[in-house]
């Protein structure tokens, strides 16, 4: 909400919580820098083409990106689920890792059981540290046994190319065949929602309902050479499209035209709705440094192999934490009053602190406020009734299953 | 004037009913009779009695509003002075009393209705009536024109 930054007391709140994003954003925010900072802020292929739509630009992780457009955020976060969306997220990182040993390498930085993947599929992986908490939280894909390619957070960029480069020195060092390659030179499009394959399909001949959800491909898209995953972080069927960076404006422009208007153009703003009401968590709220993938309720996504044979760092930890249950649990949560939001302490009947929220607001869907949080193990459970406090207020809620709003991805038969 | 300020209020009213967007626009709606704070709330004084809400200006940043807090009849407000929120999707916000005194009516259809804050920010989406207690701090508050232009050079730096 940039354009509130400078109305006294209304602006200071909506700063600090519309800065949705990773720690870098917030912290820029509260250290009153965000000005200076702006002139440093990079730009993407689409900035131009953002402005021209009445993107309404916001510092993100570094990045200038749209909050917003010209539809609400609550229009924006239903159409995106009646019809489609469009969104800009060249800010994230995409990386190759090659070589003969790219796989047995990344397996010793991240959960999943990326060997066992088939050629040209992916899954949600969690980069942990020694203690096993989280450094970063990423989808991965295993283009082919000697290729992976990975897209990692924005706001996580420089600590994971710091982590995964000196790893992968020590690893060369030994002997390791592997090398990397950061996709600079590419923009990344994820187009969301129902209309998302359909509107695709008539800029590709590849077969699209042939794909399913976590495929990946390298095609021709619109006239130029794409990495397509079918993927994306609304809970909606769709993808996320890698395109070389000349190309991305062209491509942007077919994929609203072809739609003819009914996928729009969609910011930050409603992206973090949308994954909110999916359950999905967002890196720097709902997961951090010091939090197991396990707590975060990740689990399912520590392969069956890695769990027996562990190999990652932390694994210690995070093994022991699948054997016993973890202290603290991520739940979903429904909750009366103001909508709760991150650092909303979460108190028992009797008043007695029993976690904290990391995420909150009012879904547009369901016309009502969900959150997501920690709470203790053993208070985790479907239908626990406890307090959030907003504003110096206690307010009923109580855990519910997450997604909040029913997921609808394209799995195969 | 007046006319162009209503005529205005309506076309935003209409709409927001129909569901268009007009952020972000040039000029938010500014009434004459009313004055405001640079926390862009607007007071209306009738007597002793005043009616406080947000502005056009302040609920066209803010967004769709999900919800309002509201104090209790009976509290008191000091000019300057966070008395209630208001949520949209994204964002919280303090709005704070340009006027002090005693809180004697609150909107509680706003409880139902938040949206009201964005369709109707200077008629039904009204947040409290305060029980004036110091007139001459109406002095330190902006006019409509002072307002207007106040907003523009806000806009004008982002």
């Amino acid at each position: 909400m940039r354009g509130l930054l400078a109305c006294a007391t209304l602006a200071r709140r909506a700063a600090a919580a519309s800065s949705t994003a990773s720690s870098t954003a917030a912290r820029r925010h509260l250290a009153g820098a965000a000005e200076v900072a702006e002139a440093e802020l990079k730009k993407t292929a689409l900035y131009d083409f953002h402005v021209a739509h009445g993107g309404k630009m916001v510092p993100f992780a570094g990045w200038s990106m749209p909050i917003q457009y010209k539809d609400t955020i609550m229009d924006s976060t239903l159409n995106c689920r009646a019809n489609g969306s469009l969104f800009d997220v060249s800010h994230m990182c995409g990386l190759s890792l090659q070589g003969r040993q790219a796989i047995p390498f990344l397996e010793s930085l991240v959960v999943a059981d990326v060997a066992a993947l088939k050629d040209g599929t992916g899954s949600l992986t969690v980069f942990t540290n020694d203690k096993g908490g989280a450094i970063d939280d990423s989808v991965v894909t295993k283009v082919n046994d000697h290729h992976v390619y990975l897209v990692v957070n924005a706001g996580c960029r420089d600590k994971d190319l710091a982590h995964i480069g000196a790893h992968m020195e020590a690893f060369q060092k030994k002997g390791g065949d592997v090398k990397w390659h950061v996709h600079d030179e590419r923009s990344l499009l994820a187009l969301q929602g129902p209309l998302a394959a359909p509107t695709l399909q008539l800029l590709t001949k590849e077969d699209l309902s042939k794909m399913y959800f976590s495929d990946f491909k390298m095609i021709d898209i619109n006239g130029s050479a794409c990495f397509l995953t079918r993927t994306g972080y609304t809970g909606e069927d769709g993808f996320e499209i890698s395109v070389p960076s000349e190309n991305a404006v062209d491509l942007a422009k077919a994929l609203l035209e072809k739609s003819e208007g009914k996928v729009r153009l969609t910011g930050l703003g409603a992206r973090d709705s949308l994954r909110l009401e999916a359950g999905l968590c967002l890196y720097g709220n709902d997961m951090e440094q010091h939090i197991t993938p396990v707590e975060a309720g990740l689990s399912w996504a520590i392969g069956k192999r890695r769990r027996a044979e562990g190999g990652f760092l932390g694994a210690e930890v995070i093994l022991k934490q699948l054997k016993e249950g973890p202290k603290i649990r991520r739940v979903g949560i429904f909750s009366q009053g103001p909508p709760p939001r991150s650092h909303s302490e979460i108190v028992s009947g009797a008043g007695e602190n029993i976690g904290e929220v990391t995420s909150g607001g009012f879904s547009p869907c369901l016309k009502k406020n969900i959150a997501m949080g920690y709470v203790k193990n053993g208070l985790h459970k479907a239908g626990t009734e406890f307090k959030v406090v907003v504003r110096g207020k206690q307010y009923d809620a109580v855990v519910t299953k997450m997604p909040f709003v029913p997921t609808k991805y394209y799995k195969a038969p | 004037m007046a006319m162009a300020a209503s005529r205005s209020l309506w076309a935003s009213r209409a709409a927001s009913f129909l569901r268009i967007s007009t952020f972000p626009r040039a000029f938010s709606t500014v009434l004459k009779d009313l004055k405001y704070a640079d926390t862009h709330e607007w007071v209306k004084v009738e007597g002793d009695s005043a009616t406080v809400g947000i502005t056009d200006h302040a609920q066209d940043h803010l967004g769709d509003v999900v919800y309002v807090e509201l104090p209790e009849v009976g509290a008191s407000v000091t000019q300057g002075t966070n008395f209630g929120a208001v949520e949209s999707v994204k964002a919280t916000s303090d709005i704070n009393s340009p006027v002090s005194g005693e809180v004697i009516a609150v909107n509680d259809e706003l409880l139902e209705k938040p949206a009201l804050v964005n369709g109707d920010p200077y008629e039904g989406g009204w947040i409290i009536k305060v029980k004036v207690s110091n007139a001459g701090e109406l002095n330190s508050l902006m006019d409509d024109e002072k307002y207007s232009k106040f907003c523009e050079e806000e806009d004008s730096k982002h």
